[in-house]
């Protein structure tokens, strides 16, 4: 069975630090508000799909039904890096397209509070040298042999892509931060709405060169959630339902094909280009068609990369449209309208629905002081290293 | 001299020079590092040891300010491209960790440094790679 599936309901928390909620109030949350997005209920779902990070293993659907409604439907537990929502949501539309389920939730969630730099805990180094692992190691070779943290690895990718094409280099890569930042400003359901100049954003302290602290994206809490509904059972319900809902073109995952340095160093462009290039074929959307864009900026210098990996610029040429304000929402193509998760935040888990909130709340023309004014069509994509892509492309049609 | 062992099972330490060595799949000649039970590029089984080279490019870098605990900064993080084959990431030594001294594309060198003693007072030994524009 092939048939296009369709967002019914859309929600997310605020992204922020939560003192008073736990995981599953959050995701609850977004849950109970998307349904309610789409006039439907718990006992209209065919399906679940949940995703979640720091609590992989702890069959976080389930404990999100025990809040929101258990009815015995199947759940998939996903977690997927970075690209951990948007594989929740593919759950869910899979299990529609494949003609299993009528309609499907799609939740992601993640407390992470203030973490620091992911992954830098200090590892007790044995006290006496003893090979062990894949590579032999005697201690942790982070700093030792090079850097394996996110900040210096978005830092090369960026970097690698200014070696390889003029007119690439801090200040562009700072620009884009800005531009998020200021973005931001008009999202009230942004961990941050603060606006930064580009001396600021240059200025601040260095993380791993060129990311400076105010172009790498915070810790935080929140949730997302997504109904999806098959078009043969939209047909069945209200006008207002079928007037607000959204149609999935294409939804698209790919995982990192063999290339030579991806083995020391993830590389970010090849599975990007693949999804999207599949995304655009799939959709018949040129990336020119394009209203807005929520692509996966983790880093300034991975925004800038993504620019030219999803086809917004000419090759080549990501410096030269972010130097002529091409991605800012008053540009040729917005870019990140929601602050990005550089302001917006990055709830690990859910991220990937999030972005697809965003997109979906700008093509039903409920997206407020930030709405893009008479956007029709719009992709957001998210990585997870390791590595994961997910593209989708979303129009604003009629049923 | 006390005894070393090399901070990774890839760095040699015998009686010569330094250097590293790769698993290389007999079927599609990737290159790794690490012990792989099949190759990433093709899926097929056979490895063979091959030594790489000690020089290369810059292919890309960071530069570190904020690290892992113990992790002294600013330090120059590198990937490098091999000659004759191999991508390999290290630290960058003996340059000004700014962005005015490393390039994209300069000529580097592998040289080793010491990491730290273990208890029984054996040095780990890393590798690491310095410009090597200066020299023929």
């Amino acid at each position: 069975m092939d048939r296009d599936v369709w967002i019914l309901g859309a929600s997310m928390t605020k992204f922020m630090r939560y003192k008073d909620k736990d995981l599953i109030d959050l995701g609850a949350e977004a849950a109970l508000a998307a349904l309610a997005d789409g006039g439907v209920t718990i006992q209209d779902m065919d399906v679940m799909g949940a995703g979640n990070l720091a609590e992989a293993a702890s069959g976080i659907g389930q404990r999100v039904q025990k809040q929101i409604g258990q009815t015995g439907i199947p759940v998939y537990n996903v977690a997927n890096a970075c690209a951990t929502g948007a594989t929740a949501v593919r759950c869910a539309y899979l299990a529609i397209r494949a003609g299993e389920a009528e309609m499907g939730l799609a939740v992601g969630l993640e407390k992470m509070g203030k973490a620091g730099l992911l992954g830098a805990s200090a590892r007790s180094d044995r006290n006496v040298f003893e090979p062990s692992g894949r590579y032999g190691s005697v201690m942790s070779v982070e700093g030792r042999v090079g850097t394996t943290l996110m900040p210096g690895v978005f830092a090369q990718a960026g970097m690698e892509y200014s070696g390889a094409n003029e007119g690439v280099g801090f200040e562009q890569f700072a620009k884009v931060a800005e531009k998020n930042h200021a973005h931001s400003t008009l999202n009230p359901l942004a961990q941050y709405q603060k606006a930064f100049s580009l001396e600021e954003v240059m200025n601040a302290e260095m993380m791993a060169y060129p990311n400076t602290l105010l172009m790498c994206c915070p810790t935080g809490d929140g949730a997302a959630a997504l109904v999806l509904v098959s078009e043969e059972k939209l047909r069945t319900l209200s006008d207002e339902q079928r007037a607000r809902a959204v149609k999935i073109s294409a939804s698209v995952m790919t995982s990192d094909p063999w290339t030579d340095s991806d083995q020391v160093q993830p590389d970010v462009n090849t599975l990007t280009r693949a999804a999207a290039a599949k995304a655009y074929e799939i959709s018949g959307v040129d990336p020119q068609d394009l209203d807005l864009v929520e692509l996966h900026d983790c880093f300034a210098t991975a925004e800038l990369v993504h620019y030219d990996n999803l086809g917004l610029c000419a090759p080549g040429e990501a410096g030269k449209f972010i130097d002529e304000r091409g991605p800012w929402r008053d540009g040729k193509i917005p870019v990140n309208v929601s602050g990005g998760l550089i302001s917006k935040g990055h709830p690990l888990g859910a991220t990937g629905v999030a972005n697809l909130y965003e997109v979906a709340t700008h093509l039903r023309g409920e997206a407020g002081d930030r709405q893009i004014e008479g956007a029709s069509v719009g992709l957001t994509h998210v990585i997870g290293l390791g590595s994961a892509c997910a593209v989708h492309v979303l129009e604003k049609a009629t049923v | 001299m006390g005894k070393t062992i090399p901070i990774v099972d890839y760095l040699v330490l015998d009686d010569g020079a330094p250097y590293l060595v790769a698993n290389e799949s007999i079927e599609s000649g990737a290159l790794y590092f690490d012990r792989r039970n099949a190759d990433a590029r093709s899926g097929t089984q056979g490895f063979r040891r091959r030594r790489v080279a000690d020089t290369g490019v810059v292919r890309t870098f960071t530069i570190v300010h904020r690290a892992a605990p113990g992790v002294p900064t600013p330090y120059v993080s590198v990937v490098v491209d091999l000659d004759g084959g191999g991508v390999v990431k290290a630290n960058l030594l003996n340059v000004e960790p700014t962005p005015e001294h490393v390039k994209i594309g300069m000529k580097v060198r592998m040289t080793t440094y010491g990491v730290g003693v273990d208890d029984e007072g054996t040095e780990a030994i890393a590798f690491a790679y310095e410009p090597a524009d200066e020299e023929s």
